[in-house]
């Protein structure tokens, strides 16, 4: 592997106070955005980032100069710069700990998006759950505004511009670029038909770039060491560094930076510390509820745009959710499922009824209702789903079900067929039974349970009523000796 | 009801165009824990707004609630870390607990519960917050003592 010489988006984190300026601009912040001003035209820049090879992180992966160059050439009164703060994905909180730990970063960032594509307002949409993410978001403006790096004739140039921040309101779908054009406006987040793309009518009719947090912060980097600089980091289409959150069933969760091009094994293994209690690898699943599930035999390929996407994967948001053999992966279709139904906005036929009627049919086949023609209704389903939903929540939706009916699916079969759950994790299929050795009689299942089908005295051991267990699984989750035995 | 002096501070943040609507019913939301019916009014006209687009953002988006809710807002992590570490049991503990559903507020108006979709502290899953707090690791016999630290003494 290629040694990093040092990490660029999570370069500043817990190293630097994020409230002050000063701390930035110690380490070199805003000394990419000086130069940019006195010493570059807005072209040049543009050209820095055209170069550098670098692609939009948020999911899609599209070069962000080719996006800029868009906008800067469409023509429009006004021009509008968005970074995209929402971070939806459940299990994704790499942007949350830039925007909280190295703000500035952002607002430098888009100043030089700004300068090269000539817009004179920004816009900082940060999701409903990061309060922080925004109080902090908002120092490091009115800080910036307070020594000329915002604002009006930025460090005495002719070069105008000014970054409002927009909490979210608890909408994932607003992390869709014309959803959130649409919250940014006071409406309710609705994606709209593309074309015409932001660059080309975003932000009330006007050219807007869109880019993500990690996006952004690469930015001043790129101008600081140069295009050949950044170009050199990662492989032929993906330059630079990716970061993750890496999660799940890992040892050391944690955010971690690596060149594109870095192994996944080595990610999870060596960075992510390898499975909790050491048990066995079953699969990962990136960029969340829009995202595959990549199985073991995926574990050597490269981090990168197109092998992630070969692979039926997808390098996305960066959320990498670790999965071990407990993990059922029926259960965690559904859950996807579940997340998406109740996210879905509700315009468009098939992400609104298309999650409702997958979400449906795999609860049934988790509580041991399913049939073998479910599995290929729901291929059927999910193929009109991704060729006809508007935007990407239903398009991508379907993902971690096909992935999994794909690479795991002798566990749905265990479902339908033998009514069975083998990673013991689907509670209607399971038996919970109490072993009389090692039970002591604590009460602690008897009275958790809701439905009095446990019954035993003090000190001695329980017993469960299998005609009256409506297998909550409580007695298992509370019992503090493992005498609640499960099986399927 | 609401306090037409505060009403006015939080307008008078604002320039009073149709795009501030969120963000003056987001003040609205974090001052009174819920956004009254006069409030919502006044609102649609001082910015121009029809009546039917300010209900359709305040129903639209899951931080706003046309309800009060209670003192102390409890939300349990469903992100996929948390549900992968009993997130659903984490869940259905509080459920019992409360005697609410997700949505609801508690009769004594001490708790409301809201499932939200990950607060990113996947590192401590499964999570529950109350108000500000986070509590990671949360097992089903621990919701218990969690809650007793908040309810008023009697």
């Amino acid at each position: 592997m290629s040694k990093i010489e040092f990490p660029l988006v999570t370069r500043n984190l817990g190293a630097i106070d994020p409230e002050s300026l000063e701390a930035y601009a110690a380490v070199g912040g805003y000394a990419s955005l000086k130069r940019a001003l006195t010493e570059m035209t807005s072209e040049a820049v543009l050209e820095a980032v055209d170069k550098s090879g670098l692609r939009g992180r948020g999911g899609g992966g599209f070069p962000t100069g080719r996006k800029w160059r868009f906008c800067r050439e469409a023509p429009g009164e006004q021009k509008f710069i968005i970074c995209n703060g929402s971070e939806g994905d459940p299990g994704a909180f790499l942007d949350r700990a830039v925007m909280e730990g190295d703000p500035h970063a952002i607002v430098e960032g888009m100043a030089l998006g700004a300068y090269a594509i000539g817009a004179g307002q920004g816009f900082i949409y940060v999701g409903h759950e990061y309060p922080l993410a925004a109080t902090r978001l908002r120092q490091a403006i009115t800080a910036a505004r307070e020594q000329g790096f915002l604002g009006e004739k930025i460090l005495g140039t002719p070069f105008s511009f000014d970054i409002q921040v927009r909490r979210g309101a608890g909408a994932y779908v607003c992390g869709e670029e014309t959803a959130l054009i649409n919250f940014i406006q006071g409406n309710i987040g609705e994606p709209r038909n593309r074309p015409p793309y932001p660059p080309q009518k975003g932000l009330w009719g006007q050219p807007t770039i869109i880019n993500n947090v990690e996006t952004w912060a690469n930015v001043p980097v790129i101008i600081n060491k140069g295009a050949e600089w950044f170009a050199a980091i990662g492989t032929k289409d993906s330059k630079g560094t990716k970061v993750f959150s890496v999660a799940g069933r890992v040892k050391k969760p944690g955010i971690v930076e690596v060149p594109m091009g870095t192994p996944l094994r080595q990610v999870i293994f060596d960075l992510g510390g390898g499975i909790k209690k050491d048990r066995e690898f079953k699969a990962v699943i990136t960029s969340g509820p829009g995202g595959g599930v990549l199985p073991k035999q995926f574990l050597d390929i490269p981090v990168e745009f197109e092998s992630f996407q070969a692979a039926g994967g997808n390098l996305g948001s960066g959320s990498m959710v670790v999965m071990d053999d407990g993990c059922c992966m029926v259960d965690v279709a559904r859950y996807f499922l579940e997340f998406s139904h109740e996210e879905s906005c509700g315009k468009c036929t098939p992400c609104r009824e298309g999650t409702k009627q997958l979400l449906k049919i795999l609860t049934e086949i988790t509580k041991g209702n399913g049939t073998e023609e479910d599995l290929g209704l729901m291929e059927e389903l999910c193929a009109t789903m991704a060729a006809a939903s508007l935007c990407g929540l239903g398009q991508s939706a379907v993902n971690p079900v096909l992935s999994t009916l794909k690479y795991f699916r002798e566990e749905y079969e265990a479902h339908v067929r033998e009514k069975k759950c083998p990673a013991l994790v689907c509670r209607p299929l399971l038996k919970y039974t109490v072993d009389p050795e090692t039970c002591t009689g604590c009460l602690a299942c008897l009275r958790e349970c809701q439905v009095g089908a446990i019954t035993g005295d003090v000190e001695e051991p329980q017993e469960i009523d299998q005609e009256l267990c409506v297998k909550c699984g409580m007695c298992h989750a509370v019992c503090k000796f493992d005498a609640v035995k499960v099986e399927s | 009801m609401t306090d037409p002096e505060r009403l006015e501070t939080i307008m008078s943040r604002y320039e009073g165009v149709a795009a501030d609507l969120i963000p003056v019913l987001q003040d609205i939301q974090d001052d009174c824990n819920y956004l009254p019916k006069d409030a919502l009014k006044i609102v649609a006209g001082r910015l121009n707004v029809p009546l039917t687009q300010v209900y359709s953002v305040a129903t639209f988006y899951k931080g706003f609630s046309l309800e009060p809710r209670g003192v102390h807002h409890v939300q349990v992590c469903r992100g996929t870390t948390c549900h992968l570490h009993g997130g659903t049991r984490l869940q259905e503990g509080v459920i019992r607990r409360l005697g609410i559903e997700p949505g609801q507020t508690t009769p004594d108006g001490q708790f409301s519960l809201e499932q939200v979709k990950c607060v990113g502290k996947c590192g401590a899953a499964p999570v529950l917050a109350v108000g500000e707090d986070y509590f990671g690791e949360v097992g089903v016999d621990g919701v218990t003592k969690i809650l007793r630290t908040y309810r008023k003494p009697k």
